[in-house]
């Protein structure tokens, strides 16, 4: 959609000076932030960057690849209690969350394989019985989930660095780094395959690709992504309950891809800011959230398909010019 | 062999709610090629109406009522106001169907706005603790109701479907949009009764449900859960198919429960769901639309 001159500018993330300059205040400022911010600012930031991971994944499965899951809390599940039960046996944090995304990927893969046969309404029915099977054995199976009780997780210590600080620079830098690595994986083979079959996988078989190697491996990336959300929401919370693995949790994640932007890599971080602002602005009138929500989908899809990322860019090109038209 | 009797009779009373749901989602799939996900909540939404209604004493057949035109009409508007507008801008089908589920988290809100989160009793002239004897099984009033008015409900739609003018009108559109405008049938309109039958099949369940389960803001996902699932298992295009799903889901949830494993009934429809789905993909009695590159 964006205007590109060159086949070596499309695959650049920023593109011009001006976003360059922008890119860098962003930068300058999330690495400010933990100096001069409240604690309150850097925890919204925190979980911001957590659900960023979760939307991008999320994203990478709906946008990009055209397949619908409604199982994603199911993943975010599946990852969060990974992690859990792991740090609590002594496994290290990082290798734990590399097992949360492992895991999750694992079974993204099994819910992978009906996708292989099944579209559009008919996945919808598969994945949405995956994230509720996942939630029943949480809240039937108390070793694993910890019962009423819950499961507490060990926090996270380094060097002395508090925890919130801690958090705060794991979540950003990791946020940042899918952010790169789902750029890369879009500009690739691999995700021309996603679009591809996106746009009509008989036509997408027919040019050569693999159908079920490209659909699997949707399902598996984006569920690595979801796991590994999963794993640092546990860590973050410290604290699992099953309750929090609902459908709500993956209704979240696609209001965050649909307002942020189908197929747009920057709209997933806008849409997990807007999934993680809205609650907090209307923090005194929660059950006004999913009606924001709701009219948010409603005017994103009538007025701007591309959602806060297609606003973005349209002001980009609006300046490119400025002051001609 | 008694106790067989009695889980497959109520297995078919809850199946029978399950089948009515499914058949509005079939009705609007049928007619748009949009699963609807506000189907729950619109349902949620009059039956809420009905309880206002019925709060300020009014008899329970105008609550009823009031609550039916409520459901249509928010049906219609949404078709009308807000998808045809979407289809105008070229939105995709799947931006129309989570254009739905949008709807759906406005009305959830809304009700938990306007109502609050606390499940409400719902006064319904059947009562669910009178039980009637049927040889050697007991039902309640209220189970044996359900059974007979979705079966009803079932019977209506399908003698206005199959037997009358705008019902043959509302399956030529079905089967092909444009050869259907070309005969000039106003195919606009017949898209949105069948949104408002489907909303007004929502609302009878609603209000069966709702005094077993208590009325609030959430009280018709599991039903709409369910009845997406018997939707998809019969065959998303096919309206015998939908009663048959939820016939065939109820039973199996009844039995699954009663012999196998409580905890775990809800995930077992689904096992059984995704089974039927890997062996044929279109469900039990459906055809897919063919679809060409």
């Amino acid at each position: 959609m964006d205007r590109v001159a060159s086949y070596t500018e499309d695959l650049r993330l920023v593109r011009k000076w001006p976003e360059k300059l922008l890119a860098g205040i962003l930068l300058l400022a999330l690495c400010l932030l933990p100096q001069f911010g409240s604690d309150y600012a850097i925890y919204i930031v925190t979980l911001i960057s957590t659900y960023a991971i979760g939307v991008l994944g999320q994203n990478l499965l709906i946008g990009f690849s055209g397949q619908v899951s409604f199982g994603q809390a199911g993943f975010l599940g599946i990852g969060a209690f990974t992690l859990a039960h792991l740090t609590r046996a002594g496994v290290v944090f990082p290798l734990a969350l590399l097992a949360a995304g492992a895991m999750a990927a694992l079974f993204g893969l099994l819910v992978g394989f009906p996708a292989l046969r099944l579209k559009g309404p008919y996945l919808a029915v598969a994945t949405l019985g995956f994230g509720i099977a996942v939630y029943q054995v949480l809240a039937n199976w108390d070793t694993l989930s910890g019962g009423r009780m819950g499961l507490a997780i060990p926090p996270l210590v380094w060097n002395g660095l508090s925890k919130r600080l801690l958090m705060y620079y794991v979540n950003v830098g990791l946020a940042i780094l899918f952010a790169l690595a789902t750029y890369n994986l879009v500009s690739s083979y691999v995700g021309r395959a996603f679009i591809a079959i996106r746009d009509s996988d008989i036509a997408a078989e027919v040019m050569g690709i693999n159908l079920t190697r490209y659909k699997l491996l949707a399902f598996a990336v984006s569920s690595f992504y979801t796991g590994v959300q999963g794993g640092l929401l546990a860590q973050l919370l410290g604290h699992l309950e099953p309750q929090m693995f609902t459908l709500a949790e993956t209704i979240t994640l696609i209001v965050g891809v649909v307002v942020g932007g189908l197929a747009r890599v920057e709209g997933s971080l806008f849409g997990a800011a807007f999934v993680i602002l809205v609650p907090q602005v209307f923090a005194s009138s929660r059950e006004l959230v999913p009606v924001v929500y709701g009219a948010a989908i409603l005017l994103v899809i009538i007025f701007e398909p591309h959602g806060f990322a297609g606003r973005w860019m349209k002001f980009r090109l609006y300046f490119s010019h400025w002051p001609f038209r | 062999m008694e106790w067989l009797l009695q889980y497959l009779l109520a297995g078919l009373s809850a199946g029978s709610t399950y089948a009515l749901v499914a058949l509005g989602l079939v009705l609007v799939y049928q007619s748009s090629r949009v699963l609807n996900f506000a189907h729950g909540d619109v349902a949620a939404f009059a039956t809420f109406i009905a309880y206002t209604a019925l709060s300020a004493r009014l008899p329970f057949g105008v609550a009823f009522g009031l609550a039916v035109m409520f459901s249509a009409a928010l049906a219609t508007t949404f078709y009308l106001g807000i998808l045809i507008p979407a289809q105008r801008r070229d939105a995709t089908h799947l931006g129309q169907v989570i254009m739905t589920l949008g709807l759906g988290l406005i009305l959830q809100g809304g009700a938990a706005f306007f109502w609050g989160t606390e499940p409400q009793p719902f006064h319904s002239p059947l009562s669910d603790t009178r039980i009637l004897k049927i040889g050697p099984v007991a039902m309640t009033e209220l189970g044996l109701g359900t059974l007979g008015t979705a079966l009803c409900c079932s019977l209506l739609l399908y003698g206005f479907v199959q037997r009358t003018r705008v019902g043959r009108a509302m399956r030529a559109t079905s089967e092909n949009l444009v050869a259907a405008q070309t005969l000039g049938i106003p195919t606009r309109q017949l898209v949105a009764l069948s949104w408002a039958v489907a909303a007004v099949l929502g609302a009878v369940a609603g209000a069966l449900l709702a005094p077993a389960l208590f009325l609030d803001p959430y009280f018709m996902i599991d039903p709409f859960l369910k009845g997406f699932a018997a939707a998809i298992l019969g065959g998303l295009n096919s309206l015998p198919g939908a009663i048959v799903g939820g016939l065939i889901l109820g039973i199996a949830e009844s039995l699954s429960g009663a012999y196998i494993a409580i905890q775990f009934k809800n995930t077992l429809a689904f096992v059984i769901i995704i089974l039927v789905l890997l062996v044929r993909p279109e469900g039990l009695l459906g055809h897919e639309f063919k679809e060409r590159v």
